[in-house]
């Protein structure tokens, strides 16, 4: 890395010069930072190294992950590791999906401008205040569909003029949708029967009784259940 | 877009990956009408394993020299911190006042802490009375980072006995049958968990959308698109928040705590921003710390997250836990070869139990797709070294194609964007429409087979001490397959929790004590090994030479 290309970027005002091509998180490591916070599953999931960076002349803050975008020349950057957004309490079967409930329990929802700074800032890509209108409205499998992406990084909160924490409402928002319009499969309640009247019970005993030759061949002697179209 | 030297990309490829990529292009059709390789025999997965995995080569472990699995065969990186002192001296804290009271300490802030955290709470325990301490954020963790499913025997066609041959084949026999038949056992009570915390599972007409992995033989893989880990972890924790359980981040425990009885009675945490230590003093503890990815055992990249350093195992081993399985390391089949910037991160199984094929640089396919793990690896391995037939990255990096076109090809247009939409926007914010080209991939280290040695109840040979999630070793012998390690974590951090409240509510510790790690400290002496290495890491140092050779320590 060292004999290829470098770029300059400034962390939190400091010019390092760090290789090309490589992520914001690898550059700040190269810079001489040792993360404590900032730093978390380095994959794009965890959602805690969320960065804000603005480039030479232009006047715009831009929003990005810092484990999965690459240094640009002239960025400019900083870290918001934290996002200090309340999350009231409930208690999930005593809440009615038909009432507005979103509305009752994050009724700044209601001072949304429609500013779409919050999208703006999303490094997921979502439709953030798309979902917070759709939550306006109550419709619950909107917001679960748009906000499914989610990582929770809280720089949507961060931005918002209306101090809305939408991140927490789609979580309300896909719990309530899960509990309500999604409902279990016929076949697991079946199984969870059987197990609770422990109809498994004899033929594990079987098998851990087996020795390992028995093992084997019954390994060896599997059906390997073939995948339909629709199936998998 | 250009690459990490200035060189001009076509679609996020240099032009001689083109060249490769042409042949891959050129032998879709035939492949997709033949259908994948045949899955290997019993005498040729033995055989590639022994040649080409990574675990296989002897001299990259050895035998550890002290404490309860004394001889316990484990990679050098592994042993390098077992044999080692302890951060802070025995005797240079005192004990006897402690900072914080609970009944249930759990330590780790992933998928188990959070599981064991709210089943505690069930059993009992008040919400005050149980603590959650983790090195980084509540959630930042390997569970959250899952990404293909979750396995359940649910189906009419499947039950838990055949999900408990699939475990032990895969394991090569080596799991305990009775932490298997647990694990097998709870799966769909907790999917059905997953259910009424409001976790939205893939569906359709009502039905889960299941599916194969690596060595099932029946299609029993739960997931959310490819976010299965997200959307469990992110509903779980949230569940947490919501009864308003008590956690401290950036605190990471750096030693237990024993009292008179030789039982758990605790910990010391350490305060990452602070740098103050703090002592708690709890009835019950929960080991739920997670594996060793970040060791980089053999210089392997990992898809693990930042905190993956086997702090709990050093700290439970110290304390008299015997570990298990420690000689065996997953290297998940298909980590990212290309791009650079993203090494080494996870390209889901799920891509090739949707139709994705392993291909070589030539286009043709040389594996079947879903081999269990260790297999599928040493085969990719064997293809790029020993047959020389991978494709050489910019940064002189083997790998293999996985041919990501033939997920939409089978199942039409749009179900690759639909299913795997985390993998299409991870490699799309590289310039790489894997809707449309392959992508290029190499084994990366996964996951820690092994662990603190457990039984069906969570219980360690500590007692008191409890543990569950990827520190526990014995489920998965020496090799997991894909979807039990969120299985895993669900199961074994209930049954940890549960165990450790009814603990807790039965036991009070006596005086708070280190004499364990000092009884540690002198068996490290008299097997002649150098003061100078200390554990546990908490976390890695990516810092580069130069500047950490220039580094005055003046604050």
């Amino acid at each position: 890395m060292e004999n290829g290309k470098m770029t300059q970027i400034y962390i939190m005002g400091k010019a390092y010069d760090v290789p090309t091509g490589i992520t914001i998180m690898d550059a700040m490591e190269y810079a001489g930072y040792r993360f404590t916070r900032g730093a978390g599953c380095r994959s794009g999931f965890c959602g805690a190294c969320g960065t804000v960076y603005r480039k030479d002349g232009e006047y715009r803050l831009e929003f990005a992950l810092a484990c999965q975008e690459m240094v640009e020349e002239g960025m400019h950057l900083t870290q918001l590791p934290f996002t200090p957004a309340p999350r009231p309490p409930y208690v999930l079967d005593e809440l009615d999906p038909r009432e507005n409930v979103l509305l009752q329990y994050y009724p700044e929802i209601a001072r949304c401008v429609s500013c779409n700074t919050c999208t703006k800032a999303c490094p997921q890509d979502i439709e953030v205040m798309d979902y917070i209108q759709a939550a306006l409205r109550g419709d619950l499998e909107k917001v679960a569909e748009l906000s499914f992406d989610c990582i929770q990084c809280g720089l949507c909160a961060m931005r918002c003029p209306a101090d809305i924490k939408h991140y927490h409402v789609a979580q309300m928002a896909r719990r309530l949708y899960g509990v309500s319009a999604s409902p279990e499969p016929e076949h697991l309640k079946v199984r969870l029967n059987e197990l609770r009247e422990g109809a498994y019970e004899a033929q594990l005993d079987e098998l851990v009784a087996t020795d390992l030759d028995g093992l084997k061949a019954r390994y060896a002697e599997r059906q390997i259940e073939v995948a339909s179209e629709e199936g998998s | 877009m250009s690459g990490q030297d200035g060189t001009k990309l076509i679609g996020g490829y240099p032009a001689y990956m083109r060249e490769s990529i042409e042949k891959v292009v050129a032998t879709r059709a035939r492949r997709l009408q033949e259908g994948p390789p045949a899955a290997m025999t019993a005498e040729q997965r033995e055989q590639v394993l022994s040649e080409w995995h990574p675990d296989y080569k002897a001299d990259k472990k050895r035998d550890l020299a002290v404490g309860p699995s004394k001889g316990a065969r484990m990679p050098h990186e592994v042993a390098d911190l077992f044999e080692a002192y302890p951060l802070v001296e025995p005797g240079a804290i005192d004990l006897s006042k402690p900072d914080l009271d609970v009944q249930v300490l759990i330590l780790g802030g992933g998928g188990a802490a959070s599981v064991a955290a709210l089943f505690a709470r069930e059993e009992g325990i008040p919400t005050e009375d149980i603590l959650m301490v983790t090195k980084l954020r509540h959630g930042d963790c390997n569970s959250i980072m899952a990404q293909g499913g979750i396995q359940a025997a649910d189906r009419e066609n499947d039950s838990p006995a055949i999900h408990y041959l699939d475990v032990l084949g895969g394991g090569h026999y080596t799991n305990k049958p009775e932490l298997v038949r647990a694990l097998v056992s709870d799966g769909p009570m907790l999917v059905d968990w997953h259910e009424k915390l409001g976790a939205i599972y893939d569906k359709a007409d009502g039905q889960y959308l299941e599916a194969h992995g690596g060595g099932t033989s029946r299609m029993r893989m739960h997931s959310a698109k490819d976010y299965t880990g997200m959307e469990l972890m992110r509903v779980i924790r949230d569940e947490v928040r919501n009864v308003g359980i008590p956690v401290i981040e950036f605190a990471p425990a750096v030693e237990l705590l024993l009292d008179e009885a030789g039982h758990a009675a605790g910990a010391i945490l350490y305060n990452l921003e602070t740098e103050e230590y703090m002592v708690v003093r709890a009835n019950a503890t929960v080991l739920a710390t997670g594996g060793f990815g970040r060791l980089h055992i053999q210089g392997y990249p990992t898809t693990n997250h930042y905190g993956a350093t086997a702090d709990g195992l050093i700290m439970a081993y110290r304390a008299g836990a015997r570990v298990i399985d420690m000689d065996s390391v997953q290297y998940h089949p298909t980590g990212v070869a290309y791009p650079a910037a993203i090494l080494g991160q996870l390209a889901t199984e799920k891509l090739r139990n949707q139709g994705a094929e392993p291909v070589n640089a030539d286009g043709e396919s040389f594996v079947y797709p879903l081999e269990p793990r260790d297999v599928e690896s040493a085969a990719i391995i064997r293809e790029c070294y020993g047959n020389d037939r991978g494709v050489l990255t910019p940064s002189e990096i083997r790998g293999v194609w996985l041919d990501t076109p033939m997920i939409d090809a089978i199942h039409g247009s749009g179900t690759l964007k639909k299913r795997l939409a985390a993998m299409w926007m991870m490699w799309n914010r590289h310039g790489i429409d894997i809707t449309k080209d392959p992508a290029l991939v190499f084994p990366t280290l996964h996951y820690q087979n092994g662990g603190v040695e457990i039984d069906a109840e969570g219980r360690t040979d500590v007692p008191g001490l409890f543990a569950g999630g990827e520190v526990g070793g014995g489920v998965h012998g020496k090799n997991r397959l894909m979807g039990n390690s969120l299985l895993d974590y669900n199961v074994f951090g209930r049954r940890a929790g549960l165990s450790a409240a009814a603990w807790a509510k039965a036991h009070r510790p006596g005086t708070l004590g280190m004499q364990h790690v000092e009884a540690y400290a002198n068996e490290l002496k008299s097997a002649g090994i150098a003061p100078d290495r200390k554990a546990p890491m908490i976390l890695p140092d990516y810092r580069r030479e130069a500047v950490l050779a220039r580094r005055l320590d003046v604050l």
